[in-house]
């Protein structure tokens, strides 16, 4: 079930190699430059991507991260654990809440509590919700990506309907703020379940939506089919995660896998969306489908919710104890985890962050060789990251 | 002559007269009609597809988008980048709007001679002004010492070679059909096509001619750069290509071109396929009323292929610059030499 490299890749790897050495052997320069970013809109932030070019012909390609970085890692060693939430939430900024969730396991894992189930649960919720809010934009900017400006549009107009009902518990639409070490800081509002209940059913209505317009296009599959495949092995030994690992074959879900406490995926009836092929194509078939399966988590557990409170027993002023733990969740771009170092007192002692998005970039210039301009967009847009996640 | 007179009295316009009207005519014509569908496509078509709302917000029934959109761009600084062919880059705008004015010369919008100038070889004009934009956009990438620029004006100049040979070929089916090369000709012979023996109403070329009507407007998108053939431009790739260093009041300019360009194909699209300003209503053609209907029915048929026009533009994503290549030289140019043999033989055989 392992992807292959197709023919009409090796062979342009082979002829941007001849290119490579053309262009440095007869003409005595280096081809043409092209810098991509950091104000580009294929990047959607500020990525820098330097692409040697010989002709339209990718001869190498390097991703310069760093522009945007803000040193959360280190500033979380002037804030106490409750107030790390409020700087983590910025990672991923479009699924901002499944960013909180990490390390608030970690600290209750360190401090050896446990949420209540009715919290466990709602917590889930709001994590699948920040995942459908975060896919469901990818695949609409998948089309402003590939010059389908109308997916974009259909992106942001339902994913108001997954943020709304985010914004309806937490208060916050892109920051919410809202996990706590042993709980969650508020009950559902009034009528909440079946509101949520119909925004489901929208987003899975989007996902139909997309697959006819975008998805299922005869030119979109030209664009993406064989263009930017990774195969298992090379997936993993770059240290890929998420949906980016499953379309290349690799059976592998944190949420099925290897579950933290605190979130209830073994009560619900799902399953993990792998596809063989590894290319452009199957990363943004496997989102598609996950989406589905995520609205499908969403409402399995909506009808499950138990009654009880919400907060654990915690003390006013939170002392995390001595000690070291790593939590990693399957955030939307892929695992997240948190490595949190306490020393027993109000704020941690070093916090090492591992985000998705730094991993899954790092294979660009393997990937990313040999390729067009216009693949070196398909082959980012379909890896999917997002800036805040790569530079922290 | 004699319907003229009728409506007219006795007056015959001297040259200069006469040209100084059509000048005008088109001088207004083209403008109001780039507006218009920049207000009815662009703005209502687009937000209604694509679910925007500032159209139908801004103003009463969102009519004020476009004044506000057009007075953004006034305001704007005219920045020239620093190293850039000053000359050159200033022009290039204005070279791409003259070949859309060009358009609008040889345009029958009526019979004889209402409003047009009955050119002898008018396909050939039409198609070789509207070639002409190419230059500007060249001029506009190679001006603009922008490498993204440079990319997408070389992109436009490659799409065009691919792009202008089917377009001319499926032209060479209409031309077979109606034995002459001037568009008002074209349309009289429209009026007079019956495709399946004598009877019924007289038809439009499209009837015969639907492959070289899908070719043409195959060609006609990649001619417009619109999506799925918008490589020139293509925002998410090269950043807007050869528009990214403009601003303000000279990005207003490519903006009108490219609607009012739009326009001035759909008209010829129009003209070819659809039967131009003729309608096969039973009424006479020698009838005085025609110069009021001709612009009418012209331009309903304008806005429906306007409409497909911008349909597909708002439906597709991009190919790649080889892919569509791959479709010019191994669809559009065989299925077009096909259809005009086949055209070619049965004129022969049935004539």
């Amino acid at each position: 079930m392992t992807a292959t490299v197709p023919d009409n890749q090796q062979l342009a790897y082979v002829a941007a190699k001849a290119a490579d050495a053309r262009v440095n052997v007869e003409f005595e320069s280096e081809g043409m430059t092209l810098n991509i970013g950091p104000q580009h809109p294929a990047t959607h932030g500020t990525l820098r991507i330097v692409a040697k070019l010989d002709g339209e012909q990718v001869v190498s390609c390097e991703p310069i991260p760093g522009y945007m970085h803000r040193g959360y890692e280190k500033l979380t060693e002037v804030r106490t654990y409750p107030q790390v939430t409020t700087l983590v939430n910025r990672l991923d900024w479009v699924g901002s809440f499944a960013n909180e969730v990490p390390f608030i396991l970690a600290a209750e894992k360190l401090m050896d509590v446990e949420a209540p189930p009715r919290a466990q649960h709602i917590r889930t919720i709001l994590f699948e919700m920040s995942r459908l809010a975060n896919i469901v934009l990818f695949l609409g900017d998948l089309g402003a990506q590939m010059g389908g400006v109308t997916a974009v549009f259909y992106g942001f107009r339902d994913r108001e309907f997954v943020l709304n009902q985010i914004e309806a518990v937490t208060g916050g639409r892109f920051h919410p703020n809202f996990d706590r070490i042993g709980g969650i800081k508020d009950d559902l509002p009034k009528g909440w379940i079946a509101e949520t209940k119909v925004a489901m059913d929208k987003v899975l209505a989007f996902c139909d939506q997309i697959e006819d317009l975008l998805i299922g296009n005869e030119i979109f599959q030209m664009r993406a089919r064989g263009v930017g495949v990774i195969p298992a092995d090379i997936a993993l030994s770059y240290g890929l995660s998420g949906a980016n690992l499953r379309a290349s074959g690799v059976d592998w879900d944190t949420r099925r896998d290897n579950c933290a406490p605190g979130l209830v995926y073994d009560k619900v009836d799902w399953k993990v969306i792998t596809h063989p092929d590894g290319d452009s194509f199957a990363r943004c078939w496997v989102r598609l489908q996950e989406v589905r399966e995520s609205a499908k988590i969403c409402q399995q557990l909506l009808d499950t919710i138990p009654a009880g409170p919400i907060m654990a027993k915690v003390p006013r002023i939170i002392k995390v104890p001595e000690g070291e733990a790593y939590v990693e969740t399957e955030n939307p771009l892929g695992v997240m985890g948190y490595y949190v170092v306490s020393k027993g007192e109000l704020t941690p002692f070093r916090v090492k962050i591992r985000t998705p998005s730094f991993n899954n970039i790092s294979v660009v210039p393997w990937v990313a060789k040999g390729v067009y301009v216009p693949d070196v967009i398909t082959i980012l847009a379909s890896l999917y990251f997002i800036l805040g996640d790569i530079d922290k | 002559m004699t319907t003229v007179a009728t409506i007219l009295g006795d007056v015959t316009p001297s040259y200069w007269q006469s040209t100084l009207l059509r000048v005008l005519i088109v001088g207004i014509v083209v403008p109001t009609g780039a507006l218009v569908l920049a207000i009815a496509f662009l703005f209502k078509v687009m937000a209604w597809m694509q679910s925007r709302l500032g159209p139908y917000e801004a103003g009463p029934k969102g009519l004020l988008q476009l004044v506000a959109e057009v007075g953004k761009w006034l305001q704007k600084e005219d920045l020239v980048p620093q190293g850039a062919d000053r000359i050159v880059f200033k022009a290039a705008p204005f070279v791409i709007l003259a070949s859309t004015f060009l358009l609008y010369a040889a345009l029958p919008t009526g019979p004889d001679p209402a409003w047009a100038t009955s050119l002898p070889t008018g396909i050939y004009f039409v198609l070789a002004v509207g070639s002409i934009s190419v230059i500007g956009v060249l001029m506009a990438g190679w001006a603009s010492a922008n490498k993204y620029a440079l990319i997408g004006g070389i992109r436009a100049a490659g799409q065009l070679i691919a792009y202008e040979l089917p377009m001319v070929l499926a032209a060479v089916g209409v031309v077979v059909l109606s034995g002459s090369l001037n568009l008002q000709e074209i349309v009289m012979a429209q009026t007079q096509f019956h495709a399946f023996g004598d009877w019924g109403p007289a038809l439009p070329f499209i009837v015969v001619q639907l492959p070289l009507f899908v070719v043409f407007m195959a060609a006609v998108q990649a001619e417009l750069s619109q999506s799925p053939f918008d490589m020139p431009i293509a925002e998410s790739e090269i950043v807007s290509g050869y528009q990214v260093e403009y601003s303000g009041f000279r990005f207003l300019v490519f903006f009108l071109a490219e609607f009012a360009t739009a326009f001035g194909f759909a008209a010829i699209v129009s003209t070819l396929f659809l039967g131009g300003w003729y309608l096969p209503i039973g009424l006479d053609l020698d009838s005085p009323l025609w110069y009021v209907l001709g612009p009418i029915i012209l331009f309903t048929k304008i806005m429906i292929v306007s409409f497909i026009v911008f349909w597909v533009r708002f439906s597709y994503p991009r190919f790649r610059e080889d892919q569509l290549q791959k479709l010019a030289w191994k669809w559009m140019i065989p299925i077009s030499l096909a259809w005009i043999t086949v055209t070619s033989v049965a004129v022969v055989v049935w004539q």
